[in-house]
């Protein structure tokens, strides 16, 4: 937080949740003075844009939403769909914000899929009240920062100008129900390639410049986006699985063909089918990387150690996020998060927060901070990062409940603890 | 921005690769070698922007596989120094391979193949013929490759040829005063049975460079650490030894600051 004030060369895109008040005035002053000519696209940092995913958390936490011109990679789990929520997500705002979709699939009848995609939702009572906490929860964390007085006269702005936010907030994203398809007419716009229908991969890539050559250009300062989604890229379906250079290769003009032009392309991977140096090879190629991991259902530690596992889905895990025009990486303040569908409706991430454990019972918090820093790495077995997990006791004075405590990650560095 | 004051202190990166203040560097061939976790493609806007500088004497021909002009601009311009300056100044030759294709229609056709690799060798060819002939046989040239997995795919895994092409290149810098820095990503290799493409560059090259992460997680303040390997570094007493440094590194917009394991404030 202090270094969001202090440094200039900090860039606004490390992703905190509690950033300071010094960015978000200045990033809400900007939003409410700059009317951008096409909602779906936010203008970013080093003259980069932004589309959403479709998901509004998974914008917040990269940092304002899926790059222009960025391949976007997510690593399937072999045990559960939980990619195809992303997908759809991703599709159905598309369609919502006008902006040409291309969905590629391995399926026979790809456009059997669309008929999955979800809806935007309504905003609800719930919805209106979450937003209204969330106002709420900022201000208490300010005012636990005791910000000095003449800070006080951008709060004024700031609650004036939340309410502009949301309007413009809900041209750039919105939220889905994914009880409710979408309507048909709208989906009839989305293309859709099948991959088995592509032997080889020059086929394909002339059926994906064919998409290209026919987009819209984009006139003046009207950015306009369009979206490809590729499901399943390597699955055994596909004609050319077998030729792993031949699929590194169309990864590699995927991205070049995005880069150039105003797209953004989000491929799945069924990573068990790729020989290892392979997926890294397309790990590298991605811009940003994302994995998504089943969680087995009742599983009993594990639901002792998370508080809302029974709504709990999956872990998204965030690997990389798109750094385009700019050296700097974006380190996220934590890179694992629940999936959660909220009322069965909307897909929520949330972070990772312990359960609170009775001090009563003898079984020592090592034990079971370790435990669940164990089951973590089991399940990511790629996060490296969470090295021990401190369990942050606070107390209630007599009581023997402990209130919930959220996870944080002990990164040991040479000579200096780094408590994140 | 502004080229007419000398260059910043060295810090411990140029002091590690023996970058002078003309640009100049002892060595020929540097590899770097990143993961995913790591990129390092700063390193090379660091040599790109030391090579660049006003009191450096030579040329820089950059082949730009994984991004496009505008990226490379922006960073630099951000770094001070300005690409597109220097491209009319014909001190930057910036071979634009985003979309690099030796496929021919119908799949892959070895001779397309090779004669792409030709034509790439040849271009870079011509721009040293042609700025040696500018200045009179002075001034260095350096060659920088982001990075040679793209050549891998984009020669459809064939090793021969990228093998072809990296011998070239490094004959360009025994018989003309040329120097090669090239981008690979090390963790590629590591599970491939296949690892002639890593030990033919790091038997070729006179400086290893590996940019990885902490091991003991990410970091805000530390982004990660270097490991140099100068392997014909002279030692004391006059015979070649290999040196090694071990520092880390922080990424910013303008810069990057590196320093030793806990002397970072």
């Amino acid at each position: 937080m202090a270094t969001a004030a202090g440094s200039p060369s900090c860039s606004p895109r490390t992703a905190a949740a509690a950033a300071s008040s010094f960015s978000r005035t200045a990033s809400s002053s900007m939003a409410s003075h700059h009317v951008p000519s096409n909602p779906g696209v936010k203008i970013g940092p080093n003259g980069t844009a932004f589309v959403s995913s479709g998901i509004p958390d998974l914008d917040r936490i990269l940092g304002g939403g899926f790059l222009l011109g960025s391949l976007v990679l997510v690593m399937e789990d072999a045990d559960a769909p939980h990619h195809l929520l992303l997908l759809r997500n991703f599709m159905s705002q598309g369609v919502v914000l006008r902006q040409p979709v291309l969905f590629a699939s391995p399926l026979g009848d790809p456009r059997a899929f669309l008929g999955t995609l979800p809806s935007p939702a309504s905003p609800s009572k719930e919805q209106i009240k979450r937003t209204m906490a969330g106002g709420n929860d900022q201000q208490e964390l300010e005012k636990g920062l005791r910000i000095a007085w003449q800070y006080k006269k951008y709060f004024g702005d700031q609650q004036s100008s939340s309410i502009h936010d949301r309007d413009a907030k809900q041209e750039f994203s919105n939220e889905f129900d994914l009880r409710k398809p979408l309507e048909r007419r709208l989906v009839q716009y989305i293309e859709t390639i099948s991959l088995q229908d592509s032997p080889d991969i020059v086929v394909l890539r002339d059926r994906f410049s064919n998409f290209l050559s026919r987009l819209p250009r984009s006139d003046g300062d009207n950015l306009s986006a369009s979206r490809i989604a590729i499901q399943s890229f390597c699955a055994p379906q596909c004609g050319f699985s077998e030729r792993d250079w031949d699929m590194v290769a169309f990864i590699r003009f995927l991205k070049s063909m995005v880069r150039t032009s105003n797209m953004v392309a989000v491929v799945t991977f069924p990573t068990s089918y790729l020989q290892p140096s392979f997926l890294k090879r397309c790990q590298h190629l991605a811009d940003t990387l994302l994995s998504v991991r089943a969680i087995p259902d009742e599983d009993k530690d594990l639901a002792k150690l998370l508080t809302g596992y029974q709504d709990m889905l999956g872990l998204l895990h965030v690997h990389k996020v798109a750094q385009m025009n700019t050296q700097v990486p974006t380190v996220l303040e934590t890179s694992t998060f629940a999936l959660k569908l909220l009322k069965r409706r909307s897909l929520v991430l949330e972070r990772l927060n312990q359960a609170p454990v009775e001090t009563s019972s003898g079984t020592s918090y090592s034990s079971s901070g370790s435990y669940f820093a164990k089951r973590l790495l089991d399940s990511g077995k790629k996060s490296t990062h969470h090295v021990a997990t401190i369990i942050l006791l606070r107390k209630g004075f007599g009581g023997h409940k402990l209130q919930n405590t959220p996870l944080w990650s002990l990164h040991l560095i040479p000579d200096e603890v780094d408590i994140r | 921005m502004n080229p007419s004051f000398s260059s910043p202190t060295t810090n411990l990166l140029d002091e590690a690769l023996g970058i002078g203040r003309t640009g100049s560097v002892p060595w020929r061939i540097a590899l770097v070698q990143d993961c995913v976790e790591a990129s390092g493609a700063f390193l090379l806007h660091h040599l790109l922007k030391r090579s660049l500088s006003a009191e450096a004497a030579g040329a820089v021909v950059f082949l730009g596989l994984a991004q496009p002009f505008s990226h490379y601009d922006r960073v630099l311009r951000k770094m001070g120094c300005n690409l597109s300056l220097q491209r009319n100044k014909n001190k930057l030759h910036f071979i634009d391979l985003l979309d690099l294709e030796f496929l021919v229609a119908g799949g892959t056709d070895q001779n397309a193949i090779e004669d792409g690799f030709m034509n790439l060798y040849n271009r870079i060819l011509r721009f040293i013929e042609a700025n040696n002939l500018m200045h009179n046989n002075g001034g260095w040239i350096r060659i920088i490759i982001d990075d040679i997995s793209l050549l891998e795919i984009a020669a459809q895994g064939s090793s021969s040829h990228t093998f072809d092409f990296l011998q070239y290149c490094a004959t360009l810098t025994s018989e003309l005063d040329c120097s090669l820095l090239i981008l690979n990503h090390g963790d590629i290799y590591s599970s491939e049975e296949d690892q002639r493409l890593l030990s033919h560059l790091d038997y070729l090259s006179d400086v290893v460079i590996k940019a990885e992460t902490l091991s003991t997680g990410i970091a805000v303040d530390v982004h990660g650490q270097l490991t140099i390997i100068n392997k014909r570094a002279l030692g004391e007493l006059g015979w070649s030894s290999s040196k090694v440094y071990n520092f880390q590194f922080k990424l910013k917009e303008n810069a990057v600051e590196f320093f030793y394991p806990g002397t970072k404030f």
